[in-house]
């Protein structure tokens, strides 16, 4: 390790920083879904919660509070192994990402680990495991097809994720979360736009929110796989769905947006990093506002044949220009590849289409 | 030869710029209980207000409402006038539709401008005489009793409140 | 062993009367072959009331109130098409500001009803935090205060009566009733923007749920329903009531019968009714009675007579049988919307579970008529 703070002891690091971890991930899911919610009310002519506590502060407090109350029901002919065991499989790949987030330079609980970003993605897709545990323990046929529909989802968009993951690291050269933020003057989401907007899509996919929910469609499939949960494991699914949204803009925040940096940032480095998150995850409350929500079939379609592609165009793009100037791009580079990401779009738009249609169906 | 591009997105970008634009507008909620609407001067509110005085035990009310819920006893008094023992509502079957109103021809009976009548118990919905007479609390409402109509004050209407002059905030 | 010898099995699930969309107490039987729609039986009567049988125990006018929990989000054209079914019974002649009166509600009603249904599509569709919903809410709390303006509440009106209307306009309804027709373009315009060209909307609901010219004819379905299949039938112009006779409009056709058509034509027929209510307020008699007179107690002739006005979800019917006495002695209603559903099985049979919520929220079904 190269800094271990404090006392330059490791179990005291790992101690103090799972403290702080833990505490960053419960308060941000926390207020994240206080933005939320006001955010939904800014965006839809109202006020949000505005009773408990001021401005509504302490709405989740509240919630946490009216969940802990509940009577946990479990069916009796669910799977009760599987039953208790899944919201704890969901929640905890969650808490393991912040593990790898540099809050500052070099301040975190292992920034510089030198496979962070691969680690990332490795521990997110345990996720999966958990989700289609419960929505088959809970032996309700609404739960299987929620469990089914978020296996397919999350699986296939895991492949435009990491790709465009790799358009970064072909930039700046490194898997340590700490030497991504470190590298490259202009941060990447200028830079490398098409990366960027895959990136983001795929992580709202993965993230099973904006206009990718279709398994929690509260108008279909009731709530999908967790239709049986009540009481506290219900809320362990509900703050693994916005701490994975956290994790997933403080990601971006540190792949695209360069992490800490910024005007002052010795002194309010951790600052930074938070304004650039909050950015972030306004941008995915504004996606969710604004647009219906798309089908199985055709969100299994967007994945494979519209990001994918542009995935790998994007890859290819990045690694032609570090390749021809030999490692730096110049920021000059931001306005081709603007416009080449533009021409891409267009061109993949006329080529594809969204979904299938009607199944011949032998009555 | 002509290409064209129709879904690369524009429909997506305008649905974007719609709902960015309301986020300068003014919010329009209404923070009950600390603030409340005029409702309308014909307002069918949830009381039925009887006057003593007007009434002369027709029955003609109990007649046109359409589930019997008001109940009239009455007794022959002094004068061949009929005196009034129980006058009876049952606002928990009530659907205030208002044609007891319509149909009183003294003008005895009004509907009030009351809407938070909830009460504990079910027993408590059903009102006896005493509970529906008219006092000087009871804001009486203008549903076919046009002279109550003027003194009422104007009702509040979300078209002055979000019309379109307050529309953006730079307006 | 290729993928087509993949042996599947159908498993039936059920869509209980308790649902977070079926925009009421409606049951459906549906079997499943992984996500595909194989077969569908519809199960009504959770809103059963016998609102039928107890017009038989009720006066002309007491069946009003009734009336109006029908199809509740459309109250004023239930009580407009009673009320013309009993005047064609008893030979009533309603005067003419007492019409114009009506027609203007009528269609303050047809755009309410259009903003609701439009709304709840979206919402089927999956606008998941309610956003189109909450911009068309916003217009039709205009609507329901302006209604609440005329007669008191804003969802059972309980506003006509035999030969006219219980009250007239207050001073104030018509010069707000201006200021809402000049301002709805602006924001109708808006919708165009969020929604029709959306690419996610376009691909939700465009060739989905079709049905063809044929079916839709001979399984007699009406209203946005039947016209967006491409058939020009709209009883304002087939069959005028009231003084519909006298004001220039058209009627909005589809061209496929399928989801986006029927959104499309319910988008239409808003302009429309803001292109009728602009002539009937300058066409509008000034003075003049709004209530034919009519006795207390209505003892009709002895016949039958069925009254039916263009709802917003199609034909809206009732047939009397009258016995010369006070109440009548037989009432049917003809409900658009239990017709309309006959057909979405056929509908939706080869679509997947997420078009089938769809495809049921672009009928604009109301269960209070269904079940009645």
């Amino acid at each position: 390790m190269k800094e271990l703070w404090p006392l330059g002891n490791y179990w005291a690091h790992w101690a103090v920083f799972t403290v702080i971890v833990l505490a960053f991930a419960i308060v941000g899911v926390m207020m994240y879904i206080w933005v939320e919610r006001r955010g939904f009310g800014v965006f839809q002519l109202r006020m949000g919660p505005n009773r408990a506590g001021p401005f509504g502060l302490l709405q989740s407090v509240a919630d946490a509070i009216k969940v802990l109350l509940k009577e946990d029901i479990v069916p009796t002919v669910a799977d009760k192994a599987a039953h208790f065991v899944a919201p704890a499989i969901v929640f905890l790949p969650v808490l393991l990402v912040f593990a790898v987030v540099p809050f500052h330079n070099g301040f975190g609980l292992l920034p510089d680990l030198n496979i962070g970003i691969l680690y990332v993605v490795a521990i997110s897709s345990l996720g999966v495991v958990g989700v289609f545990m419960a929505g088959w323990a809970s032996n309700n046929k609404y739960s299987i097809i929620g469990a089914m529909r978020v296996m397919a989802a999350m699986v296939s968009y895991e492949i435009p994720l990491v790709l465009s993951i790799l358009g970064v690291v072909l930039v700046s050269g490194s898997l340590s979360m700490n030497d991504i933020v470190a590298g490259g003057p202009i941060p990447l989401f200028l830079l490398t736009p098409l990366g960027f907007l895959v990136f983001l899509l795929s992580a709202m996919a993965e993230i099973n929110r904006g206009p990718f929910d279709m398994l929690e469609a509260d108008s279909e499939i009731v709530a999908g796989f967790h239709t049986e949960y009540s009481g506290m494991k219900f809320a362990m699914f509900f703050l693994a769905e916005y701490g994975h949204a956290l994790a997933m803009s403080a990601i971006a925040a540190t792949l695209f947006f360069k992490g800490w940096e910024g005007p002052g940032a010795q002194y309010i480095g951790v600052l930074w990093f938070i304004i650039k998150m909050v950015f972030v995850f306004i941008l995915l409350i504004w996606f969710r506002v604004a647009f219906p929500r798309l089908r199985i079939d055709q969100l299994m379609s967007f994945g494979w044949k519209f990001l994918l592609p542009l995935a790998i165009a994007n890859l290819l793009i990045i690694g032609g220009e570090v390749v021809g100037f030999g490692g730096d791009i110049p920021w000059w580079m931001m306005f081709p590849n603007f416009a080449v990401a533009g021409a891409l779009i267009l061109l993949f738009s006329r080529a594809y289409s969204l979904g299938g249609g009607r199944v011949e169906v032998k009555v | 030869m002509k290409l064209k591009f129709d879904h690369y997105g524009k429909g997506l970008a305008k649905g974007l710029w719609v709902t960015l634009r309301h986020t300068v507008r003014h919010r329009i909620t209404t923070q009950y209980p600390e603030q409340r609407l005029n409702v309308s001067r014909r307002f069918r509110g949830y009381e039925l207000v009887w006057d003593k005085e007007r009434c002369t035990g027709c029955s003609t009310c109990a007649k046109s409402c359409l589930q019997g819920n008001i109940e009239i006893v009455t007794s022959r008094g002094a004068e061949n006038k009929y005196v009034v023992e129980k006058f009876e509502l049952d606002s928990g079957r009530c659907i205030f539709c208002g044609l007891c109103v319509e149909s009183c021809p003294y003008d005895a009976l009004f509907l009030s401008m009351e809407y938070e009548c909830a009460k504990y118990r079910r027993l408590e919905l059903v009102l006896p005489k005493e509970r529906l007479e008219r006092t000087e609390n009871k804001r009486l409402s203008g549903y076919f009793r046009p002279d109550m109509e003027k003194a009422l004050p104007e009702q509040t209407l979300l078209l002055d409140k979000a019309g379109k002059e307050t529309q953006d905030l730079w307006r | 062993m290729e993928a087509t010898d993949l042996k599947t099995q159908p498993f039936v699930i059920n869509m209980g009367p308790q649902h977070p969309s079926t925009h009421g107490v409606f049951r459906m039987r549906v079997t499943l072959d992984g996500e595909v729609v194989v077969d569908l039986e519809p199960k009504l009567g959770y809103l059963h009331r016998g609102i039928e049988k107890l017009a038989e125990t009720r006066t002309y006018t007491q069946f009003i109130p009734l009336t109006d929990r029908l199809a509740y989000l459309g109250s004023m054209f239930n009580n407009h098409a009673y009320v013309l079914a009993v005047e064609k019974l008893a030979g009533i002649r309603v005067p003419l500001r007492a019409e114009y009166m009506r027609v203007i509600v009528d269609e303050l009603m047809r755009i309410s009803s259009h903003l609701a249904a439009v709304g709840f599509f979206l919402n089927d569709l999956g606008a998941s935090v309610f956003t189109p919903l909450l911009y068309m809410y916003r217009e039709r709390e205009k609507l329901l205060d302006l209604f609440e303006m005329v007669c008191g509440q804003r969802l059972t009106y309980n506003y006509m009566r035999i030969g006219g209307l219980s009250h007239d306009f207050p001073p104030e309804f018509l010069p707000a009733v201006k200021r809402f027709v000049d301002e709805m373009p602006f924001y109708m315009e808006e919708y165009e923007n969020l929604l029709a060209e959306n690419e996610i909307v376009l691909a939700r609901s465009k060739g989905v749920g079709c049905i063809s010219k044929d079916l839709a004819i001979s399984a007699s379905l009406a209203g946005p329903v039947l016209r967006s299949t491409g058939v020009k039938w709209d009883i304002r112009k087939a069959d005028p009531y009231s003084v519909y006779d006298r004001f220039e409009f058209d009627i909005p056709v589809g061209e496929q019968g399928d989801n986006y058509d029927r959104y499309r034509v319910r988008i239409e027929e808003m302009w429309q009714s803001l292109r009728i209510l602009r002539q009937s307020l300058q066409q509008m008699p000034e003075g003049g009675e709004f209530r034919a007179n009519v006795p207390h107690l209505l003892y009709p002739p002895k016949g039958e007579a069925y009254g039916r006005i263009e709802g917003a979800q199609g034909e809206l019917g009732f047939y009397i049988v009258s016995d010369g006495s006070i109440a009548p002695y037989r009432l049917h209603i003809r409900a658009p919307t239990l017709i309309n559903i006959t057909c979405l099985r056929d509908m939706s049979i080869g679509w997947k579970v997420a078009d089938l919520i769809s495809i049921f929220g672009s009928i604009d079904v109301c269960l209070g008529e269904i079940d009645r």
